[in-house]
């Protein structure tokens, strides 16, 4: 039906599609691993860049509070969607149509919204400054998503599964833990990288709640060595491949996790 | 028991150990998004620097908004980017997908991966990436060169009416690939029948488009409408790091005189105003866009 050279022009398509979403971070790359600035001390083709980088830019602190706040924003906002989601997917409640449209509200809530007033409450409070003023409101942002995801999980999931257990005496405690979360592990695994990246990614929050650098996430450490740094593209470079570097070998390993959470999750009932 | 099979909603009666399951999440989300919201709206009708005593002004931060030229030409912006964000990354979707639908080429997997790729990456990283691209001294200037183009060279984001565009751009090519990933799983889907029939009527490949994948996709465009133009409205990282507002206030965007207004100018009620502004306007297109797509798929 479809003629060789359709085919043949099919590929050139898909190539040149490629290349062009692939450009701007090849040229990063290239940069990264190219020869140094004047003032490096390395030579090129090595990952002197990244050390002098890493030395000069403080990629090691931002780092760490990165992987703590998404740590602890994973773990815990991951936690209190399973018990959410439960809630809403298999018990009956009173309540419970309204109150799953509030969460709803929560996905939509843009971070411009509320950082203004969280920051002014959180600044009276004392807490500005803080790792907690950086996870905490996105833990929230995340139960919100996590929530809707993990409800949509748990009613798909078997009934006569959660009916016959429950028959059968085990409580709702039991009916959770040792029945529905083993079966929703893929659904688990891909609310748990989404979690992950959006936190790694974020930038707004960190941004407003703090100033101390040792409080710095990666993303925020990058831009203010864009603002510092100016010298010159290759240390730059370099910052932003560590920065990307995480999330990106996650997506490389958990793909299918990564575009079908956030192709499904995206805004659907 | 079978009444509330077939409403679908969960079986038993109901029962308070809800509650006791949804209490911590739900906790923490008032704490922290839903309190703040209403903190916000209380806020957008007071004149406040941040510091002193506020005072109540009613609506005229929001009257501002309609008022003052620099937040209407910010919102003009966001208007601009909607075409660079949502409209042509969905019609280059479209055609990208149906191409690559109706021929089942090789290495579709390995492709999908490298497209969707740009999702991934922080966009502070790739700001920083397009902002070496657009530089006087970048890889654009360069390859104009190269292609004798030399008298289109100049700064990009230092251009008063190429920077909203050149950051446009990027938006461009942050969402083409996701949108065109959505659109092929929605073509994917489309029963090869459907097509079969349409062949041996005669219909060419763009009859055989307008008649069989447009229709068939409505959903997923609704979708990828709705992030899009989402996206579009919250560019705050990539503005902040490409341009800052500038040159001028030639890239200013709501989402960034958010953050301007707040904690550069002392100008807290504007600002919390413009934030509650924003959320209004997500919710009213996501509720739009909605509604136009399924009332799309069920005609």
């Amino acid at each position: 039906m479809i003629s060789r050279a359709e085919k043949s022009a099919n590929y050139v398509v898909l190539v040149a599609f490629a290349l062009f979403a692939i450009a701007p971070i090849l040229t990063v790359l290239q940069a990264a691993f190219g020869t140094p600035d004047a003032g490096g001390s390395s030579s090129p083709g090595n990952l002197g860049n990244f050390a002098d980088a890493w030395r000069i830019g403080h990629f090691g602190t931002y780092l760490r509070m990165s992987l703590a706040v998404s740590v602890f924003v994973v773990v815990v906002s991951v936690l209190l969607s399973i018990l959410s989601g439960f809630a809403f997917g298999v018990i009956r409640f009173r309540g419970s149509g309204p109150l799953f449209y509030l969460f709803l509200l929560g996905i939509m809530m843009p971070s411009e919204a509320i950082v203004v007033p969280l920051y002014f409450d959180l600044r009276s409070l004392g807490l500005t400054d803080t790792f907690w003023a950086v996870a905490l409101p996105q833990v929230a942002q995340s139960v919100a998503f996590g929530t809707f995801w993990m409800r949509a999980w748990f009613r798909s999931s078997s009934r006569t599964l959660v009916e016959a257990a429950r028959l059968d005496g085990a409580s709702t405690r039991r009916v959770l833990w040792q029945i529905l979360v083993p079966l929703a592990r893929p659904a688990i695994v891909t609310m748990t990288v989404l979690v992950f990246m959006w936190t790694w990614n974020e930038f707004l929050i960190p941004l407003v709640m703090v100033t101390d650098e040792n409080l710095r996430t990666a993303p925020l450490g990058l831009a203010f060595f864009q603002g510092q740094y100016t010298q010159g593209f290759t240390l730059l470079a370099a910052g932003a491949v560590i920065v990307a570097t995480p999330v990106v070998v996650l997506y490389l390993f958990l793909q299918r996790h990564f575009i079908a959470g956030m192709l499904e999750g995206a805004v659907r009932e | 028991m079978r009444s509330s099979r077939r409403t679908g909603s969960p079986p038993g009666e109901p029962r308070r150990i809800a509650y006791l399951y949804l209490l911590p999440g739900f906790a923490v989300y008032a704490a922290f998004l839903l309190y703040p919201l209403l903190r916000a709206v209380q806020l957008s009708f007071y004149d406040w620097d941040g510091l002193t005593l506020g005072r109540w002004i009613g609506f005229d931060n929001y009257r501002e908004i309609i008022s003052d030229e620099g937040l209407r030409s910010a919102f003009g912006h966001a208007l601009i980017l909607m075409v660079f964000f949502a409209v042509v990354p969905v019609c280059v979707g479209l055609l990208l997908a149906s191409i690559l639908n109706r021929a089942k080429v090789r290495g579709l997997p390995f492709f999908r991966t490298v497209v969707f790729l740009p999702q991934v990456v922080a966009m502070v990283v790739v700001a920083v990436a397009w902002r070496r691209i657009y530089a006087p001294d970048g890889s654009l200037n360069d390859l104009l060169g190269a292609l004798g183009l030399d008298s289109l060279q100049r700064g990009w984001l230092g251009d008063y009416t190429l920077a909203l565009p050149a950051v446009g751009f990027v938006g461009t090519w942050f969402e083409t690939g996701l949108v065109t990933v959505l659109l092929l799983a929605g073509m994917g889907r489309i029963s090869g029948d459907l097509y079969e029939a349409a062949r041996l009527d005669g219909a060419g490949p763009v009859r055989e488009f307008f008649a069989v994948t447009l229709p068939s996709v409505r959903g997923e465009i609704a979708v990828a409408s709705t992030l899009t133009v989402i996206a579009a409205l919250r560019t705050f990282d990539l503005v902040y790091v490409t341009t800052g507002g500038g040159p001028g206030n030639s890239t200013s965007v709501p989402s960034y005189e958010v953050y301007h207004r707040a904690f550069e100018l002392g100008r807290v009620g504007s600002a919390a105003a413009i934030g509650v502004t924003l959320t209004v306007v997500i919710l009213a297109i996501s509720l739009l866009i909605n509604r136009i797509g399924d009332r799309d798929t069920a005609s």
